[in-house]
């Protein structure tokens, strides 16, 4: 189980002529924890959304547990997949937004079925009964009916994991999960997150809680303008990052 | 000082304060009382003119339920209705459409609102009637094939006519209402692995409701009037079938009362309808209530809904 489950190679992304990824590679291997912090426009959200395809790369590849995101390899080129195979690789990567992106006309338990339900045809029952118990173990079944807008921002980031795990993924994806909780509900979140991580969860979580990768995370990589300057195990990078933007970076947000 | 001045009210001393608790007298408003006044009289002198001028109401009274003019009514419900009902299925598709990635589908969605958006409905009804002159027959090779004027009645041409046009505004409402959802909504679809289509069903469309909704009551309203513009291509809808009287009786003034009695009935109902609709789905767009405490029942009587105007 300690096999290489995302890897990125010379991921590059061009908006408008701008250049904000410049060759990001990264190797994640199965029930790892990834966390990538870096300054604002970094480019750190553009890279998650290049793993799951929700940009699509000008150069490079994304592969995740023996698929090409995107494409397919043949005879040395990459083919553009038609977006019905596309979403069948979505639907393998997790999810998790920082601004939740709940359905708001549907109850928390409905979220969390509508994935399992509408793509991949599972009973409803069935569904119902996994959804539950996902519920639970975010803390929430008592909540199943409520609507998002009934609930407070923890509890909906916590609905959206649990709908993203509903997915049964092979890789959940976190977009600085926390950054739109009010303070004092970023720890149920984070605590929700700790227990995935125990369980064994490959995760990629782009976060500004550095007390958080520092004691979850296996490895850290730090962004700066579009590339990865820094990356290696928690202790190390956080101690002595050698890059000199990653150590002004990081004196300022350990300050 | 400066506060006292801005206030422009008179100075009291913390020590005034005494009693727990004081008598609160209202402000009136005389010149709301006089102005009532004046707007009641002038309304009793028309509605005296209205008495006591050539209209015999017996025969008003008469033809409100006069056969011909229920079963033009009937035609006039029926029309509406299913012209609603086109417009909106070919709102929903020419929105999609203009949303669509492939943009020769976009251009002939935004030339379908064009061209039916920018010509009066008047005269695509007239286009509809006398299509027969372009195209004398129909003919679908081995299914079907017959004269243009059997199947193009004037009721059918009233319908395409309605419906048509009526689809092109509802291509921008449900558009509006499509593009008012947040875009958030769609990539969380897509991190499920939710095709186009289930995204649109299940996410995007019951959201956009929420703005479709209200306005389809004031197109339905629209709709119920537009509709007596059948009566140019002898379309027997109510306001034909009260043309037809009155070419025989002369008693035109009181046909048209008649109709407009059934408008105004039908225009009320819909109204009614329309606001309880609105409290369940236009929350927070509805408009903002007048703040005067006399309040005709279900809105009737407010300023028109702005709720159109913010989807298109
Ligand atoms: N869809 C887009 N179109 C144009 N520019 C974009 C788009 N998405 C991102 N960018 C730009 O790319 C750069 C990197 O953005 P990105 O969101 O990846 O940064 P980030 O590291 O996630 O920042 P933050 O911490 O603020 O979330 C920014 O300069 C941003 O303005
Ligand atoms: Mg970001």
């Amino acid at each position: 189980m300690t096999g290489t489950i995302v890897k990125a190679i010379n991921v590059h992304k061009k908006f408008a002529g701008r250049e904000v990824l410049r060759g990001v590679d990264l190797e994640v291997r199965n029930g790892e924890v990834l966390c990538i912090l870096g300054p604002s426009g970094s480019g750190k959200s553009t890279l998650l959304r290049c793993l799951n395809h929700l940009e699509s790369v000008d150069d490079g590849v994304v592969w995740i547990d023996g698929q090409i995101i995107g494409y397919v390899l043949r005879d040395g080129t990459l083919k553009e997949l038609p977006a019905r195979k596309v979403r069948r690789q979505q639907r393998e990567i997790g999810m998790v937004f920082q601004h939740f992106n709940l359905f708001p006309h549907m109850t928390a338990l409905e979220n969390v079925i509508e994935g399992p339900v509408t793509v991949r045809k599972e009973p409803r029952a069935s569904a119902i009964a996994r959804a539950e118990k996902l519920l639970a173990s975010v803390g929430l079944a008592e909540r199943r009916d409520a609507y998002p807008a009934q609930l407070s921002g923890g509890q909906k980031q916590r609905v959206a994991i649990a709908r993203a795990l509903a997915m049964n993924p092979k890789v959940m994806l976190f977009d600085e999960p926390t950054s739109a909780l009010d303070p004092e509900l970023v720890g149920e979140v984070l605590d929700v997150m700790r227990e995935l991580a125990a369980s064994g969860t490959t995760m990629i979580v782009v976060t500004h809680e550095i007390g958080f990768a520092r004691e979850v995370a296996d490895r850290v990589a730090v962004m700066v303008d579009g590339e990865i300057r820094e990356m290696g195990p928690p202790a190390e990078v956080l101690a002595n990052p050698t890059d000199a933007r990653v150590r002004s970076f990081l004196a300022r947000v350990l300050a | 000082m400066a506060l006292e001045a801005a206030a422009g009210s008179q100075r009291v001393e913390v020590e005034a304060l005494r009693q727990r608790s004081y008598k609160i007298v209202r402000l009136r408003h005389p010149g709301r009382w006089l102005a009532g006044a004046v707007v009641l009289a002038l309304l009793a002198l028309l509605v005296q003119a209205f008495a006591h001028g050539q209209i015999q109401w017996k025969l008003v009274g008469q033809f409100l339920t006069a056969d011909v003019i229920l079963r033009g009514f009937g035609i006039t419900l029926l029309i509406s209705a299913l012209a609603m009902l086109l417009g909106l299925s070919l709102g929903t598709t020419f929105a999609i459409m203009r949303l669509s990635a492939n943009p020769v589908t976009r251009f002939v969605a935004w030339l379908y609102v064009w061209i039916f958006r920018g010509t009066p409905v008047l005269l695509q009804l007239l286009v509809w009637f006398n299509i027969a002159l372009v195209f004398p027959r129909i003919i679908i090779p081995g299914v079907f094939e017959g004269r243009t004027v059997d199947i193009v009645t004037p009721f059918i041409a009233a319908l395409l006519g309605l419906g048509i046009n009526e689809g092109a505004y509802m291509t921008e409402v449900v558009r509006g209402g499509i593009n008012s959802v947040d875009h958030g909504q769609t990539e969380a679809a897509n991190t499920l692995g939710m095709s186009r289509f289930q995204t649109l069903r299940r996410i995007i469309l019951p959201q956009a409701m929420r703005l479709i909704v209200p306005v389809l009551g004031n197109s339905a309203i629209g709709m119920l009037k537009t509709s007596s513009l059948a009566a140019a291509i002898s379309c027997t809808e109510m306001l034909n079938a009260a043309q037809q009287v009155y070419f025989v009786n002369g008693a035109v003034i009181e046909l048209l009362f008649v109709c407009a009695i059934w408008y105004l009935a039908a225009t009320t109902v819909l109204s009614i309808g329309q606001y309880f609709i609105e409290k369940r789905y236009g929350k927070g767009t509805s408009q903002a209530r007048s703040r005067s405490s006399f309040k005709l029942p279900f809105g009737l009587g407010s300023a028109g809904t702005p709720a159109l105007e913010k989807a298109q």
